[in-house]
């Protein structure tokens, strides 16, 4: 018997998309200076809208706009008060939740089950612990009355666009702090109706200004003269970039980059479970994931057995339309990244890895790219160095718990670890030797806004997320 | 020697056996709870829609074990039951019956009567369900009464207190026993998850019970709580799954109790469909134990056939 | 009959300024010196004028030395921090001389070292309490237990304030107390004491390597710690304004932590923003359930 699932399509009527948007500066919407790009949608390279570009005028409006909003209204306003507002985005996002998804999968062409299950209510949730946050921050640690930054330029990536908006706003607004956010070009329509949630809201006008745009718009909201802290999330070169350009400045900054995750599994490691883990780690959200859990460090004993398991573990794994509710993986999010992950999957093996996917029926429009498994890789290949950011996994093996922490650790980058096994002892001992932010100890790929995130090394600095992530947007 | 349980008498060729059982069992892998209920409700997240849910009512039709055993059977109910079985629907003939009709072992020989020229088999309970807790000669004898009036499947359980406490030699050894006091007949083996607590214990009961030498292993009593729940046949289908990859040997399973409606049991097929592989997609491989779930799938299939919801007075309650 | 020595006025043995390097008092590689004077102009001593080749072994001996030193215990630490504060107060006159020369009254620098000493005594406390007050049991909305710990940086780049005790003190101990090992640059004007002070070190069971000091010219010395690719972060105290940004572009390389020069009061009771600013927080989850 062989139980073919019928498509289950989500509705996609839930959202409706304008032909065109502006940019959301001083609460309206209002045209840019640019000229404006259309973002369309990754599964089936259709035209989804147009929308504005801010230039350096549009940008300096914002950010007075921010200023103005931060001197008169939200700065002066009691924490309480503040709270009360972050509580009804958080409730907006919760009515709005199906909207948001779906709009999110078509935007990014991440699978709606992602969506749905997870990027949008961990939206809400972040909204509504940081909420939490406004009235007492005096209670967290960075002395009894401390003090917002100001304004705050927000860049975010393309990946978990309504998420990452969530990740900047929340405890920079609950802080005391007023933002302008810019989306990343190809996915800017959550943050565009995110602006929507928040007249709904009723907040004040230029507490959230939201620039679109492309590099542009990014650089030049980074370099502005009325910005006090600057916050990203994105790749490490750009950060760099970044980091340049606020050197010698009062601006603030913080960082959330990229990742070369090592996943290790021990050869006692609940296998189903790892097996689980490892899908997760790096098959999740199409691979397009800072923290992915892009290299597999197997201990040799039990790699054959592993590998077996996986295998046919991706197998089962459903590729197709971000749309249809049992998708597992969706589409690549632009023509780019899909070139991106080609050129390094081809650099794998032409540098000897051997390249493995399941049988697979890609769809003739959009972009996409079966999941990969590269065994046979070492330390010095392209696959093993350099992030992917796709759903391209490679495959190391190590003999000893040294020698896996030590080529967990050989890499620029430091966001992220996953540790498996069975013996308690072993997970602390790793733990405490891996030059990572986060280490998932079996189980991978968990977020709450609860949870401190961010990295080691080259993959940034600050936390965000809890207690932690208040210090980004405090005077301390 | 507690540990291999009654040592006297026993050679120390059996002794090195239990030992090795154990040294076996303690060696698999371990599970993670929450990773598997993770999973576990990963395939429960699962949409199956229009043509995908028709089959799928069909085929869960004919995979049920329809159950009755409550100490109030009766032949009456027990006949009643097995009307039910052989035309489920009466107003729709191409309902699939069902795979078997599961009693106690002293009224096998009512169902078997009542059931003749149906092809569907009578399943009973035996090893003095559901405690299990009697001699190993009683419970031997109570299977080889059920075989010889009729049971092409027996259902047994297993000593959970001699698996709590290690001694799973003695738990193999009945197992090993029933089995052959089956003859022909098909060995289902209850591990009671339930009691069993743990998924570790779980994964082990499972090796356990396909290693001396049942053919289907089975959740629960229905008498337990909690009876069968998807995590638990998620381990159990990863065991059957693995058993077999590792000796060729193919175990069904039957997650048993708790399944009451057609969502409920389209995820039990979901699971099987991508755990143990679409081989296990049959009623020779899989069956759920269950009663009441018969009258949802039937009223579930008849929205899809008509398009209205249906009610419960339009479907026979035996 | 041995003839009686002659009766004239006894020469002292002069130090030689060196520098402090993997537990060693090398001289600079390049053998350069400059000369150090007091308030006044007059000679004092011909300190080390470190090379960019001293900045590298100073930065691979921190390197090599941060494993050991972070795995140390907390309470370990602090003992050894403690211990440094007990060997500043046995040489406390010694200091004081050099403050003196450096330009401070009598009773200016006899404050100064207390106030060094004391600040020594304060940091060695925090050593294992530091965990306590930035790390945290994070409540997630699951079944996982979810803890985040401070853990040091690694190797942190020092660029020594004038103030030449205090304030190295000052920039030193909150480096090194939650398990980083550091690089110094010290005072350029007042470059003595820090190589005093390197001698505590030495013979306060800091292990070899967790702090190295360099003298020299700082306009050398900090571009090459700013763009060192194994240096985790950087403490631009002692920089002049007109060269952070500078070296702020140069630490973007490899995304060090920096930490701005600020006008500081070296007197006043720090806070943890120094500790804090050279920890990395990591945040391990681990699945409930039996």
């Amino acid at each position: 018997m062989v139980f073919e699932y019928a498509p289950a399509p989500e509705s996609a009527s839930v959202v409706d998309i304008r032909e065109s948007y502006g940019l959301f500066v001083d609460g309206a919407f209002t045209r840019g200076g640019g000229e404006p790009f259309k973002t369309i949608n990754p599964a089936d390279e259709t035209v989804l809208a147009e929308v504005a570009c801010a230039d350096e005028g549009d940008v300096d409006r914002a950010v007075r706009a921010a200023r103005k909003a931060f001197d008169k209204v939200w700065g002066p306003m009691p924490g309480a008060e503040r709270a009360k507002y972050l509580y009804r985005i958080a409730r907006i996002v919760q009515e709005r939740a199906r909207e948001l998804a779906v709009l999110e999968s078509i935007d990014n062409g991440k699978p709606i089950r992602e969506s749905r299950d997870v990027d949008v209510p961990l939206v809400a949730a972040h909204f509504f612990y940081y909420a939490g946050w406004a009235d007492k921050l005096g209670h967290a640690g960075f002395g009894t009355d401390p003090k917002p930054l100001g304004v705050a330029a927000q860049v975010i990536p393309w990946n978990f666009p309504l998420l990452m908006l969530a990740w900047k706003i929340a405890p920079a607004l609950a802080c005391g702090n007023t933002v302008v956010l810019k989306p990343a070009e190809t996915t800017p329509l959550t943050a565009l109706l995110f602006a929507d949630i928040c007249r709904q809201a009723e907040l004040p006008p230029g507490v959230v200004n939201i620039v679109t745009g492309a590099g542009g718009t990014g650089r030049a909201l980074v370099a502005h003269d009325g910005v006090d802290k600057v916050a990203f999330t994105g790749s490490t070169e750009v950060g760099k970039e970044i980091a340049r350009t606020v050197a010698g400045t009062r601006k603030r900054l913080t960082l959330e980059l990229g990742g070369k995750a090592a996943n290790i599994v021990y050869a006692d490691a609940a296998l189903d479970q790892a097996v689980e883990g490892v899908v997760d780690g790096i098959f999740f959200n199409q691979g397009h994931v800072c923290c992915a859990g892009s290299r597999l460090l197997v201990q040799e004993s039990i790699a054959d057995e592993l590998l077996d398991r996986l295998k046919a573990r991706m197998a089962t794994l459903r590729v197709g339309d971000p749309l249809d509710k049992n998708t597992d993986v969706g589409a690549v999010n632009s023509a780019a990244q899909l070139a991106k992950i080609r050129e390094l999957s081809a650099s794998g093996e032409q540098e000897g890895a051997t390249r493995w996917s399941p049988p697979c029926d890609l769809p003739d429009r959009g972009f996409w790219f079966a999941p990969t498994v590269f065994t046979g890789v070492a330390q010095s290949h392209r696959i093993a160095r350099e992030e992917i950011f796709g759903p391209v996994l490679s495959v190391l093996t190590f003999r000893t718990p040294d020698e896996a922490v030590a080529k967990a650790n050989n890499t620029p980058y430091g966001l992220s670890a996953g540790i498996w096994t069975e013996k308690g002892s072993q997970i602390l001992w790793t733990a405490q030797r891996l030059r990572a932010g986060v280490v998932w100890a079996n189980t991978f790929n968990k977020f709450d806004p609860a949870s401190p995130f961010g990295g080691y090394k080259e993959s940034g600095f600050g936390r965000e997320g809890g207690r932690h992530g208040l210090e980004a947007y405090l005077d301390v | 020697m507690t540990y291999f349980g009654d040592a006297e008498g026993v050679s120390t060729e059996t002794l090195t056996g239990a030992a090795e059982l154990r040294a076996f069992l303690h060696g698999l892998p371990g599970v993670d709870r929450v990773g598997a209920e993770e999973r576990a409700a990963r395939l429960a997240g699962r949409s199956i829609k229009t043509s995908a849910k028709a089959a799928a009512i069909d085929l869960a039709i004919s995979m049920v074990d329809l159950t009755t055993l409550e100490g109030a059977d009766t032949p009456g109910k027990v006949r009643a039951l097995c009307a039910k079985a052989a035309r489920p629907d009466p107003d729709d003939p191409d309902v699939p019956r069902v795979a078997a009709v599961c009693v106690y072992s002293d009224l096998v020989d009512v169902a078997v009567r009542a059931l003749d020229g149906t092809g569907i088999g009578v399943a009973s309970v035996a090893t003095s369900f559901p405690s299990g807790r009697a001699p190993l000669e009683a419970k031997l004898a109570d299977t080889r009464a059920a075989v010889a009036a009729g049971a092409a499947e027996i259902d047994m359980v297993i000593d959970r207190g001699a698996f709590l406490a290690g001694d799973y030699a003695k738990v193999a050894g009945e197992i090993a026993a029933v089995k052959e006091a089956c003859g022909s007949a098909h060995l289902k083996v209850i591990l009671e998850t339930g009691e069993l607590a743990t998924l570790d214990n779980v994964r082990r009961a499972s090796w356990l019970a396909m290693r001396a030498g049942g053919d289907f292993i089975k959740t629960s009593t229905g008498k337990v709580s909690p009876a069968a729940t998807l995590p638990v046949t998620l381990v159990m289908l990863e065991a059957v799954r693995d058993f077999r990859a590792a000796t060729g040997r193919q175990v069904g399973v039957k997650p048993a109790g708790g399944i009451r409606t057609t969502k409920d049991a389209i995820k039990y097929l979901v699971l099987v469909n991508e755990t143990a592989g679409p081989d296990w997609l049959t009623p020779d491989w899989f069956r759920l134990g269950a009663s009441s779930v018969l009258n949802d799938l039937l009223m579930q299939r008849r929205k899809l056939a008509t398009g209205v919801y249906s009610g419960p007075d339009y479907f026979t309650l035996d | 009959m041995s003839e009686r020595p002659g009766k004239h006025e006894r020469l002292s043995v002069r130090k030689t300024y060196k520098l402090y390097v993997n537990g060693a008092f090398p001289r600079s590689e390049s053998g350069r010196s400059y000369v150090v004077t007091d308030a006044k102009g007059r000679f004092v001593a011909n300190a080390s004028h470190a090379s960019r080749k001293d900045v590298r072994d100073a930065v691979g001996a921190a390197r090599k030395a941060f494993g050991g030193w972070s795995g140390r215990t907390p309470y370990n630490r602090g003992q050894i921090l403690y211990r440094i504060a007990e060997m500043l107060e046995g040489r406390g006159a010694q200091f004081a001389d050099e403050l003196r020369t450096a330009g401070l009254s009598k009773a200016a620098a006899s404050a100064e070292v207390d106030a060094a000493v004391d600040r020594w005594v304060w940091y060695a406390g925090w050593a294992d309490k530091l965990a306590a007050v930035a790390g945290s049991a994070n409540p997630v909305a699951g079944p996982f237990f979810n803890f985040s710990t401070p853990e040091p940086t690694g190797v942190v780049g020092v660029v020594a304030p004038d103030s030449p005790l205090l304030g190295l003190v000052s920039t030193v101990a909150p480096a090194i107390v939650s398990g980083n090992t550091a690089v110094v640059v010290a005072s350029e004007p007042a470059p003595l004491p820090a190589i005093t002070l390197a001698e505590v070190l030495a013979t306060s069971d800091l292990p070899g390597g967790v702090v190295n000091v360099l003298t020299g010219r700082r306009a050398e010395l900090a571009p090459w710690l700013a763009t060192h690719m194994d240096v985790n972060a950087l403490d631009l105290a002692g920089v002049p304004a007109d060269a952070v940004a500078d070296l702020e572009e140069k630490a973007a390389g490899n995304l060090k932590r920096v930490v701005r020069p600020d006008e500081s009061d070296w007197g006043a009771e720090p806070g943890t923003a120094r500790m804090t600013a050279f920890l990395e927080t990591k945040t391990v989850w681990h699945p409930v359930g039996v």
